[in-house]
């Protein structure tokens, strides 16, 4: 074991706090159903609402919703903070998630009112400083992935992979090749890459992966033909592995007629180092919430712009960003496109946040990768002696461990989640990819240091031993979380997905 | 460096660690020629010169809170209680992930179970979902839901309901190959070979329909009866669940989200009991721990991708947490009466203003028989683009002109109050519209 002598690094675990009861809901905190704040005034000679509205059905009583005091309504939501796991406490190693720190000075920078508080309507004079940053992240973006124009307009990465996915459609329309019907997809791609060629109307064809854990090329070639529209790939991919034969897949795709799609989930491990475009990718989506720190908010708002090669630039969704001189604007006029996807022009905010985190990097921004890939290994060379790795080749920034064959029978991936809870630390992502069983995928990330990863491989390394003195103990975690293990069966058998006053 | 804690003594310890030289062997797998492109990024930023930089680009820009503005057409500028801009810059929130461990994310899964609850009451529905990406996006979800629960493929939308919102149905149905019809009148045209009929509360201009017979003459015929609902007028008006409507979408970002250029916002839908295993995105539910607590997780997750993959209900992934969070903190501060109340200011504000403008001579309303509650179309002498350029010379954003999306509406105006529009802006407004006003007027 190291020695970690940091304050707040060594390996403790963490008992929840002794208000850690029930926390009651918004709507049994005394609020009020009558009353809202107060408000100001009309200002005007108010008439009345039946005469302004003539015909028009209002409610009978206000909506059931109580209006909160705001001291009460503060300390439930500090209450509800405090239940929550977060990057401020402590490491977050989901693997394909990249669970960065989030810079603090880039949420003060997205509330900038000449940010936050512009409307997407305005006449384009009006947002000439909104339209030049997106017109200048483009550029950073379209650099960093060798790619020739980028769409800002997705708001998460599978809306990214569908937007991807209709421009390959239109792309292949527009060279009156109909038949394109198929898309190729790894076994070990995420589950968002099926979801969204189903959504585009595409039907999933999935390809094998070697034992090594990369892309089958002779399954890839096997089913490579004049239906396939796209193959759908992500590199590294998410065993962490680099696909070494990427440009033989590229050549083979393209002397097929199909064109091949990058899923930018793992983009961390190459940011600055190597570029999709490169490789012969033709679409490509990027996580601006994973590679470039904008934060993931307890589940979104994401961001998930998607750039295409010079080929594809006509099909990107309107409007476009463009530049006239020293003027900005935003050209709605592009026939070929294939329309909207999204209103406005996407989730500015965050492009905000990845615009300021990017300038701040600049010209060194393969530090980011430099140092993911840094991270991941030195975690999973501590790591080796306590769990198996799924693969035995060389990973990037994450790499999947199983509990399958280690010391310890019977020892599942879940229980091993639960309990590192109990000391403060997050769960890498288990059972994902599903080819591998009892999964647990790590990636730390460039934002952890070398002690946090070390504390990291402790507790998992004590848990094993615990395990092995006593396997239910580590099955009943977690203990100290404010809940224990939830009921996730009976959740899912009676569904209660709303709070209904008693009868 | 910016935001990396490992100095070089760590760095060699790792190296040293891993069994490898340098950094650069660890990435030996990646083809030579496709190592180190040359790139041309600008230098690195000390934190110092990126906020002048970045306040620089800000200051290019005219914030709403500097000017006179009537602009809404689908983003409205609200108040946002204090409270709500603490809770979602609180790092416990905003640095967390979609809860997956649900015993270390008790804080996120009730503030969304909270969410869904608030918004089953505000929209007269069953169950709501933990949110989608934008009003314009949970619609097209929500028509995707009828498709694939009638079998059928054609869409009758109102054609009042919100460009964006249409464009984006449009691109979503052209993939599935869904075509989307639009009329003046949804209950006359829904017949038995639709999946679904879309309106809209309020209209794109605004005005509100009787929107109930839509939903009965949609079940006639077997189609399922979308509306696309604005929030703040779910608390005034009789809302949508009530109404009979299936489902219920809109965007929440007049629920305590600014503006932000058109985003993030987020969108929210919410459905019938029979619907519910069909909706998309992620749904949170009560449940129990060991001890026997109320605890919340994230449930049925059967419909998702992660489990489904191409069968699943829809490819959302993330959605939109942060900002139902303030929505969430915004309805529960407001409360039913609260956000009442807000929208009865917007109604009497709107109409006095309408009142006002329509007694200046070449001013007229553009639907004079039509109700409408906090936005109205106003005819102006003249071009509209021009009439909104020069009221802008005078700090006042007048509204939007129509003919961006209409050629008919050239000479229209869409404009709107809420309790942030003061009396003295409007006062405003009236004086300078009152210099164009005459019986002459150019390009008429």
């Amino acid at each position: 074991m190291s020695e970690a002598t940091e304050p707040g690094m060594e390996m403790r675990q963490v008992p929840a706090p002794e208000w850690a009861g029930e926390e009651p809901l918004v709507f049994e905190l005394g609020g009020d159903l009558e009353r809202g704040p107060r408000e100001v005034e009309t200002g005007v000679a108010d008439r009345p609402l039946a005469e302004l509205l003539p015909g028009v059905a209002l409610r009978a009583s206000p909506a059931a919703v109580p209006a909160v005091p705001e001291p009460v309504l503060a300390r439930h939501l500090g209450r509800l903070a405090r239940r929550n796991h977060n990057l401020h406490q402590g490491i977050y190693p989901l693997g394909s998630c990249t669970m960065k720190y989030n810079p603090v000075v880039d949420e003060e920078l997205a509330r900038l009112p000449g940010f936050a508080d512009i409307h997407p309507y305005q006449d384009a004079g009006d947002v000439q400083g909104a339209l030049q940053l997106m017109w200048e992240l483009e550029r950073l973006l379209c650099e960093i992935t060798g790619m020739a124009r980028i769409s800002l307009q997705p708001a998460a990465g599978a809306h990214g992979e569908w937007t991807g996915l209709r421009m390959i459609q239109a792309y292949h329309a527009a060279h009156e090749d109909t038949h394109r019907t198929r898309v190729l997809i790894p076994d070990s791609a995420h589950g968002t890459n099926p979801a969204s060629a189903a959504l585009a109307g595409l039907e999933v064809v999935t390809i094998r992966s070697n034992a090594d854990g990369t892309v089958d090329v002779a399954d890839v070639a096997r089913h490579l033909d004049s239906s396939v529209a796209a193959i759908m790939m992500t590199n590294p991919n998410t065993l962490g592995v680099f696909e070494k034969d990427i440009l033989e897949i590229a050549r083979i795709a393209h002397e097929a007629g199909a064109l091949l799609y990058y899923d930018g989930a793992n983009l961390n491990a190459l940011v600055g180092l190597a570029r999709p475009g490169d490789m012969g990718f033709d679409v490509v989506h990027l996580n601006l919430h994973k590679t470039f720190s904008t934060p993931h908010g307890g589940g979104g708002p994401g961001s998930g712009p998607v750039g295409v090669a010079e080929a594809l630039a006509a099909f990107l969704p309107t409007p476009t960003v463009e530049r006239d001189g020293d003027r900005f604007l935003l050209d709605h006029d592009r026939p070929q496109s294939i329309g909207k996807v999204r209103s406005y022009y996407g989730n500015f905010g965050m492009l905000v946040r990845a615009y300021a985190y990017i300038r701040a990097y600049g010209s060194s921004i393969s530090a980011v990768a430099e140092n993911a890939v840094l991270n991941a290994r030195y975690l999973q060379s501590r790591l080796r002696g306590i769990f198996p790795m799924a693969v035995a080749s060389d990973s990037m920034h994450e790499f999947v461990a199983t509990t399958k064959g280690s010391r310890v029978v019977g020892l599942r991936a879940l229980d091993v989640a639960k309990r590192l809870l109990d000391y403060g630390v997050y769960a890498p992502t288990a059972y994902f990819p599903t080819t591998i069983p009892e999964a647990l995928m790590f990636e730390p990330t460039e934002t952890e240091s070398m002690r946090s990863l070390d504390l990291l491989a402790d507790v998992c390394a004590a848990i094993v031993a615990e395990a092995e003195r006593d396997l239910d103990h580590v099955r009943g975690a977690p203990y100290l979380t404010p809940v224990s293990r939830v009921d996730e069966v009976e959740a899912a058998r009676r569904p209660v997905l709303r709070w209904r006053r008693a009868e | 460096m910016a935001y990396l804690p490992n100095g070089a003594a760590e760095r060699r310890q790792m190296l040293e660690a891993i069994g490898a030289a340098s950094v650069e062997e660890l990435f030996a797998t990646i083809p030579e020629r496709l190592r180190h492109p040359r790139l041309t990024l600008p230098e690195p930023l000390a934190e110092q010169d990126l906020v002048t930089e970045l306040e620089h680009l800000a200051s290019r820009n005219h914030p709403l809170g500097s000017l006179d503005s009537f602009l809404g057409a689908g983003v409205y500028r609200r108040y946002v209680p204090a409270i709500v801009r603490a809770a979602i810059a609180r790092p416990e929130f905003y640095t967390a992930y979609t809860p997956y461990q649900a015993e270390a994310s008790q804080g996120t899964l009730q503030t969304i179970f909270e969410f869904q609850s608030m918004i089953c009451e505000l929209t007269g529905m069953d169950v709501a979902n933990a949110s989608l990406y934008d009003g314009a996006t949970a619609a097209a979800e929500g028509v995707m839901m009828a498709v694939a629960q009638t079998g059928r493929d054609r869409v009758v939308a109102a054609a009042d309901l919100h460009p964006e919102t249409l464009a984006v149905i449009r691109t979503y149905g052209r993939g599935r190959g869904v075509e989307v019809v639009t009329t003046d009148d949804v209950s006359t045209s829904v017949g038995a070979g639709d999946a679904c009929a879309v309106v809209a509360l309020p209209g794109f201009l605004g005005t509100v329909e009787e929107l109930a017979p839509v939903a009965q003459a949609a079940r006639a015929v077997g189609a399922i009866s979308i509306c696309s609902a604005d929030p703040i007028a779910c608390a005034l008006v009789t809302p949508p669940g009530d109404l009979g409507f299936d489902i219920t979408v809109g965007d929440g970002q007049p629920l305590g989200v600014p503006p932000s250029f058109g985003g993030p916002h987020l969108g929210f839908m919410a459905v019938r009991q029979e619907l519910m295993r069909r909706m998309p995105g992620r749904l949170v539910g009560l449940t129990h721990d060991r001890h026997g607590r109320r605890a919340y997780t994230l449930t049925l997750q059967a419909r998702e991708q992660h489990i489904r993959r191409e069968k699943a209900t829809s490819n959302i992934c993330t959605n939109h947490a942060l900002t139902a969070l303030a929505a969430t903190v915004y309805m529960a501060r407001m409360g039913g009466a609260g956000m009442r109340r807000v929208a009865e200011i917007s109604v009497q504000r709107a109409h006095a203003l309408a009142g006002r403008l329509s007694a200046l001579d070449g001013f007229e309303l553009a639907e004079p028989a039509r109700p409408y509650l906090w936005e109205f179309a106003l005819l102006v002498p003249g071009d509209a683009e021009e009439f909104a350029r020069a009221m802008r010379h005078q700090g006042i954003v007048a509204g939007l002109p129509l003919g961006r999306f209409d050629p008919d509406r050239r000479e229209q105006l869409l404009v709107c109050c809420t309790e942030t529009s003061t009396p003295a802006s409007l006062n405003r407004y009236v004086e300078a519209a009152s210099r164009f006003a005459g019986p002459v007027t150019v390009n008429r």
